[in-house]
């Protein structure tokens, strides 16, 4: 055989495995998407419907509350406790975990390396581990069922990630720029929010996205804290489309698409703002 | 324009001390240069000068007023850092001008001063680019831009050129001094290179250890040094030091060999006492290659092992007392390593350091 026919078997090779590994990854997301789109007829039909005959967005007015068709699952309301508890305890998380990230990046202080390790131990420990102790005591100060309850959880989920990443970040601003800026006439704190701040934001921005997401995509400890529409997120909210002898397959991939969706959004600003990322040339590197 | 004195100052991190206690004035629109070896406390001197480190005893003022407890802010003095340090999402204009914005300056007066600042050091065309697009000698340039734009009482110098290439350094060595010139104001500034504290200070402060060795200008601390620390570490190739004893007119070395006692140093030795004779090796030349060739002379003939060609000079490698000694020749011909030259120690300008605490013998 010779190297050119060889180059080309190896190109194929590599692309039919490309293919076979990608669609592993896309189908089932694919799927929830048609499947959002489609009538629950068509979803349920025998033999299967492969290519979606019918594209609507009943499924949508249907979960949200519109048109003649309704489902009794308060989608607005879960959609809602999902935004305030995401966005609360991800702006806690920011905000511990600029701070935090900060402090180990800046300063010397006793036990420091100690603070660190256990916080990145705390994240050995799987959320779901801590469950049963976290159900007892949030029974007992009444968090059970409240969005402040599942806020405080998952500001402590995410606390040690954004630490550890917003750490990182502030590492690779050398200390000189924050002090040249307190020579130029800043206080600490404006150095701070003037220089440091801006060129970490990228990090502090995917530090963000990364709490968002844990928060918003969370259903292990979410069942178990949730009871009611004070307090129950989306992907438990999934969990309503299963009725004893049913399954609302249609209505639950478009509220699974109501889920991906502002996640899906978040990730792509963010990415961008990665990609634009920063150059040091500040600094001599 | 302020002097800047520094009274006992102290420095501790932790248990561990730096600075010992340094006491040093800066007259107003002096150049001083801090330098030494590293680790020899004069970034962390010129960072307790700006404000950034906490002084652990002593004071420092700059102008009349105590600065001890004043932050970098309210020093009224500039910076320039060892890696330039600017802001590296501004542009050019926004990094000068930071400083008169944070003192909320009119923007009419920011873009005067901002224009006069780019003006002095020739930035005019790079305004708006950011720190990234700009060379190792622009980004000098603005972050020296960024210090006077401010007009403020002194100016530190951390290793400004350190990160330049040696072409570069050495042009941006006399820009600075330029600058000195142009704007008159006190300059505090450190570097472990010796050339760049010859050229530039009008002063010179050699440190070592935490300890100032010496202060004075660069001819006083390169013909007088006060010990072997500051003999070996300014001027370039350093100076020759032979340990010996003095033995009645005569200095012995370790192998036998013996040369006379500098007879303007005759009266501050005494016979037996362990001493280290030192000399640059501009004082030791091929006879007619020299440049001290009057006065009291050592003729020696010696054998060359190396001879490095500078163009108007040839760096001459020889053994004295089994140590490898420098010497120079001037208006040099080809040398060639084995040859024997006749040569002379000119001992006018030869040194002669106590042989237990290093001290000049001059001084005693």
């Amino acid at each position: 055989m010779n190297s050119a026919l060889k180059k080309r078997i190896g190109n194929v090779l590599s692309w039919v495995m490309t293919f076979l590994l990608m669609l592993v990854i896309c189908v089932p997301g694919l799927w929830v998407v048609l499947t959002a789109f489609r009538p629950n007829s068509e979803v349920l039909a025998k033999p299967a419907v492969w290519i979606p005959q019918n594209f609507n967005l009943n499924n949508f007015a249907k979960i949200f509350g519109f048109g003649a068709e309704q489902v009794a699952i308060p989608v607005p309301a879960y959609f809602t406790n999902s935004l305030i508890i995401a966005l609360t305890s991800t702006a806690i998380a920011l905000l511990i975990g600029m701070s935090g990230g900060y402090a180990f990046a800046r300063y010397r202080f006793r036990f420091k390396n100690g603070l660190f390790l256990g916080l990145m131990l705390s994240r050995t420990v799987p959320g779901i581990a801590l469950s049963l102790p976290v159900f007892m005591i949030w029974s007992r100060i009444g968090l059970i069922d409240a969005k402040l309850g599942l806020i405080i959880v998952y500001v402590a989920l995410n606390v040690p990630f954004t630490v550890w990443l917003i750490d990182g970040f502030f590492r690779q601003i050398p200390k000189e720029m924050s002090e040249a800026a307190q020579v130029d006439g800043c206080t600490r704190w404006e150095a701070f929010w003037k220089i440091e701040f801006p060129l970490a934001k990228s990090g502090i921005a995917s530090a963000g996205i990364f709490a968002f997401l844990t928060s918003w995509n969370e259903y292990a400890l979410a069942s178990q804290l949730t009871r009611s529409t004070d307090s129950k997120t989306l992907p438990v909210g999934l969990m309503d489309f299963t009725a004893q002898f049913t399954i609302d397959w249609a209505g639950m991939s478009a509220m699974a698409v109501i889920i991906i969706i502002p996640a899906l959004v978040l990730t792509f600003l963010v990415q961008k703002h990665l990609i634009a990322g920063l150059t040091f040339g500040g600094v001599k590197g | 324009m302020a002097e800047i004195a520094l009274h006992n100052v102290v420095k501790n991190y932790g248990k561990l001390e730096v600075v010992h206690g340094i006491n040093l004035n800066i007259e107003h629109n002096e150049f001083v240069v801090l330098v030494g070896p590293s680790g020899c406390g004069k970034s962390t001197t010129l960072r307790m000068i700006a404000g950034l480190e906490e002084i652990s005893d002593g004071t420092i003022s700059i102008g009349s007023e105590i600065v001890n407890e004043l932050p970098p802010r309210k020093r009224n003095i500039s910076m320039v850092f060892q890696n330039y340090a600017l802001y590296p999402h501004m542009s050019v204009r926004d990094n000068l001008g930071f400083g008169l914005k944070i003192a909320k300056q009119a923007p009419d007066v920011i873009e005067e001063r901002v224009r006069e600042a780019a003006d002095v050091l020739g930035l005019g065309d790079l305004m708006d680019r950011t720190p990234a697009e700009l060379s190792g000698g622009q980004r000098q340039r603005v972050a020296m831009g960024r210090a006077i734009v401010r007009n403020p009482q002194a100016f530190l110098f951390d290793e400004p050129l350190s990160n330049l290439d040696a072409k570069l350094r050495v042009q941006m060595r006399t820009e600075i001094k330029k600058l000195h010139q142009k704007v008159k104001t006190t300059v505090v500034y450190v570097t472990h290179d010796q050339v760049e504290a010859m050229t530039l200070a009008d002063r010179i402060v050699v440190m070592k250890d935490g300890y100032i060795e010496q202060v004075g200008s660069p001819m006083e601390v390169f013909n007088h040094p006060v010990n072997t620390f500051v003999a070996s570490f300014i001027g370039s190739p350093p100076m020759n030091l032979i340990p010996g004893a003095i033995d009645g007119d005569n200095i012995r070395f370790s192998d036998g060999a013996h040369i006379s006692v500098p007879t303007r140093l005759k009266d501050k030795v005494r016979n037996g006492q362990e001493i280290i004779f030192g000399f640059r090796p501009d004082d030791l030349t091929p006879v007619g290659h020299g440049i001290n060739e009057s006065g009291q002379q050592a003729p020696m003939k010696l054998v060359i092992t190396l001879a490095e060609l500078l163009g108007t000079e040839t760096i001459l490698y020889t053994q004295i007392a089994g140590q490898e000694i420098l010497g120079k020749m001037f208006d040099p011909r080809d040398i060639h390593p084995g040859e024997e030259l006749n040569m002379n120690l000119s001992l006018d300008k030869a040194h002669l350091f106590d042989g237990a605490t290093g001290k000049s013998v001059r001084l005693d």
